[in-house]
C-alpha cells in the first residue's frame, strides 16, 4: 500500500468506470487515486501568450472561401475558479461537428456531408474579467457505435487551462432541451443532475445578435486547488 | 458558497482537429545542447496500445524552475499508442515544506474512453534523488519503478490490470 492518502471520488466528475459507455471498460484505471501533495508542480500551470492564438481564431465561420451552412451562433461565457474569480488570459481550445453531424476527421464514417468552408477548430483566450466569445455554426447530432441507435446529442468539446496544471479541464457543452441527453452514456456519465444541467448552455437573448446569429452563454468553473503558489 | 466546478467529459475521437495542430510536442529544437527525447506507449487493459489517446506535459526548467514560456507539451499517439516529446531534463523543485523533489514531469493522458484524464509523474532513471522524493518514497517498491523511465527514456503508462501506473489526484 502507498502511504499517500486516496482520493475520494467528487461526486462532480464522472468516474473512470461507466459501463454504459463502452470504451470505458478497458481504459478506465482500477486502482484508487493516490492524493499527490500540492507542491509546485500542482500549483503551475503553462501561461499562454497572444502567439498561441490569431486574430480570427475564435471566429470558425471566417477563414474559408464562403460561409459554412447551418446555424450561426455566437457562443459566450465566463471561466472563474471556485471562488469565483475570473481566470484571465487562459486558452480555451474547441471543436466540433459541422451543421449536418461530421467531423473533419478521417475516422468519422458518419454519411452526412463535409462542409468545404468549415473545418470546425477555433481557440481564444479569455479577457481580463475571464470572458471569452466564439462564432460558429450549431453543430448536428450524430450516430455513433457506442449501442443500437446510438446518437451523441449536439455539442462543442472545450479545452481549458486555468492557472495550474490541476485546473486543465477538458468538457463537452451541450444545447437546452436536447431529446437525446437521456440516452447519451457520455452526458449521463456525470450522476449529479445539477453537475450535469452545469454542462448545457442558455440561450441568450441579450448577446443574440438582430439580424444575424442567436447566443448561448456557457461558463466554465474550474476546479482542483485554489492556492496561490509560493513564490520561488 | 463556492462555486462548483464544470465537470469533466472526455475529449472523444476527434480532438485531434482542435488540439494537435499546430505540434506541441518540441519544448525545445531537436538540436538544443541539452534536448533529450522522451516516448512512450499508452496501453490498455489488455495491453493493446491506445491510438487515439493524448499525452500533455507539465515541467520546470533545467534550473528547477517553472516559467512563463517553457514547460508545457502535448502529443498525440501513433497507431502503436506512441507519443513523444523533446524536452530537456527539468531541476529539482521544491517540497511542500522544505527539501527538493526529484526530477520530475507531471503528465496527463486523455483519450477516447477516459471520461477525465489520467494524471501521473514520470522521473528519471538513474537519478539519485529519486531516493530522496517524497511522492516516490510513498509508493511500494513495484509501483515506484513504474514511475521511472528506462534508460533510454521509454516511459509506458498502463492504464488498467495488475501492472497499472499509479495514477493520482489533487
Amino acid at each position: 500500500m502507498s502511504t499517500l492518502a486516496v482520493v475520494q471520488e467528487s461526486g462532480v466528475d464522472p468516474p473512470y468506470l461507466y459501463p454504459d459507455y463502452r470504451s470505458t471498460s478497458l481504459r478506465a484505471p482500477s486502482k484508487p487515486l493516490l492524493l499527490l501533495p500540492h507542491t509546485l508542480s500542482e500549483l503551475t500551470g503553462p501561461v499562454f501568450g497572444e502567439d498561441y492564438v490569431d486574430e480570427l481564431d475564435h471566429d470558425l465561420t471566417r477563414g474559408h472561401a464562403g460561409e459554412p451552412l447551418g446555424e450561426r451562433i455566437i457562443v459566450t461565457g465566463r471561466v472563474t475558479d471556485r471562488d469565483g474569480r475570473p481566470v484571465r488570459s487562459t486558452l480555451i481550445e474547441i471543436w466540433q461537428a459541422n451543421a449536418a453531424g461530421r467531423y473533419v476527421h478521417e475516422v468519422d464514417r458518419h454519411p452526412a456531408p463535409l462542409d468545404p468552408n468549415f473545418s470546425g477548430a477555433g481557440r481564444c483566450l479569455t479577457d481580463d474579467d475571464g470572458r471569452y466569445r466564439f462564432v460558429t455554426v450549431k453543430p448536428g447530432a450524430y450516430p455513433w457505435k457506442n449501442h443500437p441507435n446510438a446518437w451523441r446529442p449536439a455539442h462543442i468539446h472545450l479545452s481549458l487551462f486555468g492557472r495550474a496544471f490541476t485546473n486543465r479541464l477538458v468538457t463537452q457543452m451541450y444545447f437546452p432541451g436536447d431529446p437525446l441527453f437521456a440516452y447519451d452514456p457520455i452526458f449521463q456519465s456525470v450522476r449529479d443532475s445539477r453537475a450535469r444541467e452545469r454542462l448545457v448552455c442558455a440561450f441568450d437573448l441579450e448577446t443574440t445578435v438582430p439580424e444575424w446569429a442567436l447566443a448561448y452563454r456557457f461558463d466554465v468553473v474550474l476546479g482542483g486547488p485554489s492556492e496561490t503558489p509560493m513564490e520561488t | 458558497m463556492a462555486a462548483q466546478p464544470t465537470p469533466s467529459q472526455t475529449v472523444g475521437p476527434f480532438f485531434s482537429i482542435g488540439l494537435l495542430e499546430p505540434d506541441r510536442s518540441h519544448l525545445v529544437p531537436p538540436d538544443d545542447v541539452d534536448a533529450i527525447g522522451i516516448y512512450g506507449r499508452i496501453l490498455d487493459g489488455d495491453g493493446e496500445p491506445v491510438p487515439d489517446a493524448m499525452v500533455e506535459i507539465w515541467q520546470a526548467d533545467a534550473d528547477g524552475r517553472y516559467v512563463d514560456g517553457f514547460g508545457w507539451g502535448r502529443s498525440g499517439c501513433d497507431a502503436e499508442g506512441r507519443y513523444s516529446f523533446v524536452t530537456v531534463k527539468p531541476g529539482r523543485v521544491p517540497d511542500v515544506g522544505g527539501g527538493l523533489q526529484a526530477p520530475h514531469l507531471s503528465v496527463l493522458v486523455f483519450a477516447r474512453g477516459l471520461l477525465k484524464p489520467v494524471r501521473t509523474r514520470m522521473y528519471f532513471p538513474d537519478d539519485d534523488s529519486n531516493a530522496e522524493d517524497r511522492v516516490l518514497a510513498s509508493l511500494p517498491e513495484d509501483e515506484r519503478g513504474r514511475l521511472i523511465a528506462r534508460p533510454d527514456l521509454q516511459f509506458d503508462i498502463r492504464l488498467q490490470g495488475p501492472e497499472q501506473t499509479p495514477f493520482f489526484g489533487v
